[in-house]
């Protein structure tokens, strides 16, 4: 029955492709979570009337996030071949992918976490200094704690992100369901394998969105 | 306790330079519940953060304990804060930590350690009666008992010093006198130093035991709060006072009391600490052949002492009230003849 109404699918390089998808994005969502994260805090950190306020820092860890934020993806992963060969020796292949993944959704990330950072109360950054609290502190048990729901939903939205990018990286040869999307449905016109793939990154998107939002949901006590 | 010296704090703005703190001078004494009041953009916001540094002085110094604040910075102003801790208009909680895992905070940012927290928490949580709410998120809380949390979180690393940044504006009236005399009982029991904030006469009148009075800027009168209410020299003084007191209101209803009463004479009687103590009227009553009629009065109680006014009606045979008003006038009670006949 199934083979009938797609006789051009083979499941074991569709589930193939899925693991594919699924590690880059895992990958790419948890090093894009770090390094966002990273960029985010010093942005909001060094921003003015802030602990570090600096304008240099700010200027060029703004600039940074808001050029790679604005290069089309499928640009940026041309733009990083050069990139990418250098580091991993290869542009092949679910890793190759990662570089460009990263410093695609990184910025993109950064600049939520300042929106997250930039809710929390400036009262309770001032109650905790007057209690003599050090800036690291602050950060890991004030600005990190208080943002959370804003972090996690943010992360949700990056990492369904994250899963379009990865679609994009297949077609120029990273492997996923993008990749045999593109190569094994579009170009050989095996309709059903596009659909299939279709609704394969589909099913991932909507799981993404509804872990993310049940885990927001109870992590947010206001 | 606290030593302020031409303490002075300027603000670069968009429109110039705003001076929000000029040349002020104020000490505070160990044990005493200091206020300072003035309305919204007097400056006082940023004269009570000078003194646990989260600003730093233009000009002057600010000393605390035999420290100067105004210098500290790093580790020594750091260590400083846990002896000087606050209390804010809006709590300032975290809302991601349930109310022991708030008052904890302090603790953990002074190095102590787990099973000593665990104590210390459930010693402060009985203090400032929250028992049974412990395991509570701020948001389950109402504004009273989030500004216990607030006490209790600020008390934790047993300071010297208690900042109240308009610790009740942000309370109804009920809730208001409960904070205040919570923080009347630690004042007393811990012999905490209490520096407070607010716009409210009331909250001068109920808990502290001196005044400053501050508009734009400056310290424009300050003195005990006896005093204060007693005798307010500058207009600003008045219009505060007049916040508890009400004065103008009576004032107009003084012309309607002579109409009201035209016989007798009235006399206007202001009572200050000890004297409202004494039996001053049953004496007048006994002593002398009037009659006595209480046309109007409030008595107030502070921290050092109760003050008041009363108006009354003394009527009679001439010469009996002329002796009854001299007596007043023996007692060491402010007396002031209103209307004659």
């Amino acid at each position: 029955m199934i083979e009938n109404l797609l006789p051009n699918v083979d499941w074991e390089k569709m589930w193939e492709a899925t693991l594919e998808t699924l590690y880059m994005t895992a990958m790419a969502t948890g090093l894009t979570f770090i390094i966002g994260l990273a960029l985010g805090i010093l942005l909001f950190l060094t921003s003015p009337h802030q602990l570090w306020a600096n304008k240099i820092v700010y200027w060029l860890t703004g600039a940074f996030v808001n050029i790679f934020r604005s290069i089309p993806f499928i640009i940026l992963i041309i733009l990083l071949i050069p990139f990418t060969k250098f580091l991993l020796d290869t542009i092949r292949g679910a890793n190759a992918a990662l570089p460009a993944l990263i410093i695609g959704a990184a910025p993109f990330y950064a600049r939520m976490v300042l929106i997250a950072l930039r809710e929390i109360d400036k009262g309770v950054i001032e109650a905790a200094r007057s209690m003599g609290a050090k800036t690291s502190t602050i950060i890991w048990k004030v600005l990190l704690p208080e943002s959370l729901p804003a972090l996690l939903s943010g992360l949700t939205v990056t990492a369904i992100a994250l899963v379009g990018y990865t679609a994009m990286a297949g077609i120029i040869g990273a492997g996923g369901l993008g990749n045999l999307a593109f190569l094994d449905g579009f170009q050989r016109s095996r309709e059903d394998v596009t659909i299939v793939s279709t609704i394969l990154i589909l099913l991932i998107v909507f799981v993404i969105q509804w872990v993310g939002d049940a885990i927001t949901t109870k992590a947010d006590k206001r | 306790m606290i030593q302020l010296q031409n303490l002075s704090k300027r603000f670069d703005t968009a429109n110039g330079q705003l001076i929000a703190v000029d040349n002020v001078n104020v000490t505070v004494d160990t044990g005493e519940i200091f206020g300072i009041i003035g309305y919204s953009g007097a400056g006082k916001s940023t004269l009570i953060r000078l003194l646990n540094g989260l600003e730093k002085p233009t000009a002057g110094s600010v000393t605390v304990n035999g420290q100067e604040i105004s210098s500290s910075s790093g580790q020594a102003l750091r260590s400083a804060r846990q002896k000087v801790s606050m209390i804010f208009q809006h709590f300032n909680l975290l809302w991601s930590r349930t109310v022991e895992e708030n008052i904890s905070f302090p603790l953990e940012i002074a190095g102590i350690s787990k099973t000593k927290r665990a104590e210390r928490v459930k010693e402060l949580i009985e203090l400032v009666g929250l028992t049974g709410r412990e395991k509570a998120y701020p948001s389950q809380l109402s504004g009273g008992q989030k500004q216990r949390v607030g006490i209790a979180r600020a008390l934790a690393n047993n300071p010297e010093v208690l900042l109240c940044d308009e610790a009740t504006s942000a309370l109804d009236p009920e809730t208001t006198d409960a904070i205040l005399e919570l923080l009347v009982d630690i004042n007393k029991r811990l012999g905490l130093t209490i520096v407070l904030i607010t716009h409210e006469m009331h909250v001068i009148r109920k808990i502290c035991h001196r005044v400053a009075v501050m508009e734009a800027g400056k310290v424009v009168e300050m003195g005990s709060v006896l005093q204060i209410f007693q005798t307010p020299e500058q207009p600003i003084t008045k219009r505060f006072v007049a916040q508890v007191n009400g004065p103008e209101s009576a004032s107009q209803t003084i012309a309607h009391l002579v109409e009201q009463y035209p016989t007798g004479k009235l006399v206007k009687l202001v009572f200050v600490g000890d004297r409202t103590e004494q039996p001053i009227l049953s004496r007048l009553i006994k002593q002398y052949q009037v009659e006595v009629n209480i046309v109007q009065g409030n008595i107030a109680q502070t921290q050092n002492g109760a003050y008041g006014t009363l108006y009354l009606q003394i009527d009679g045979d001439s010469i009996a009230i002329d002796q009854a008003i001299d007596y007043l006038h023996g007692q060491e009670v402010q007396t002031e003849v209103i209307s004659n006949d």
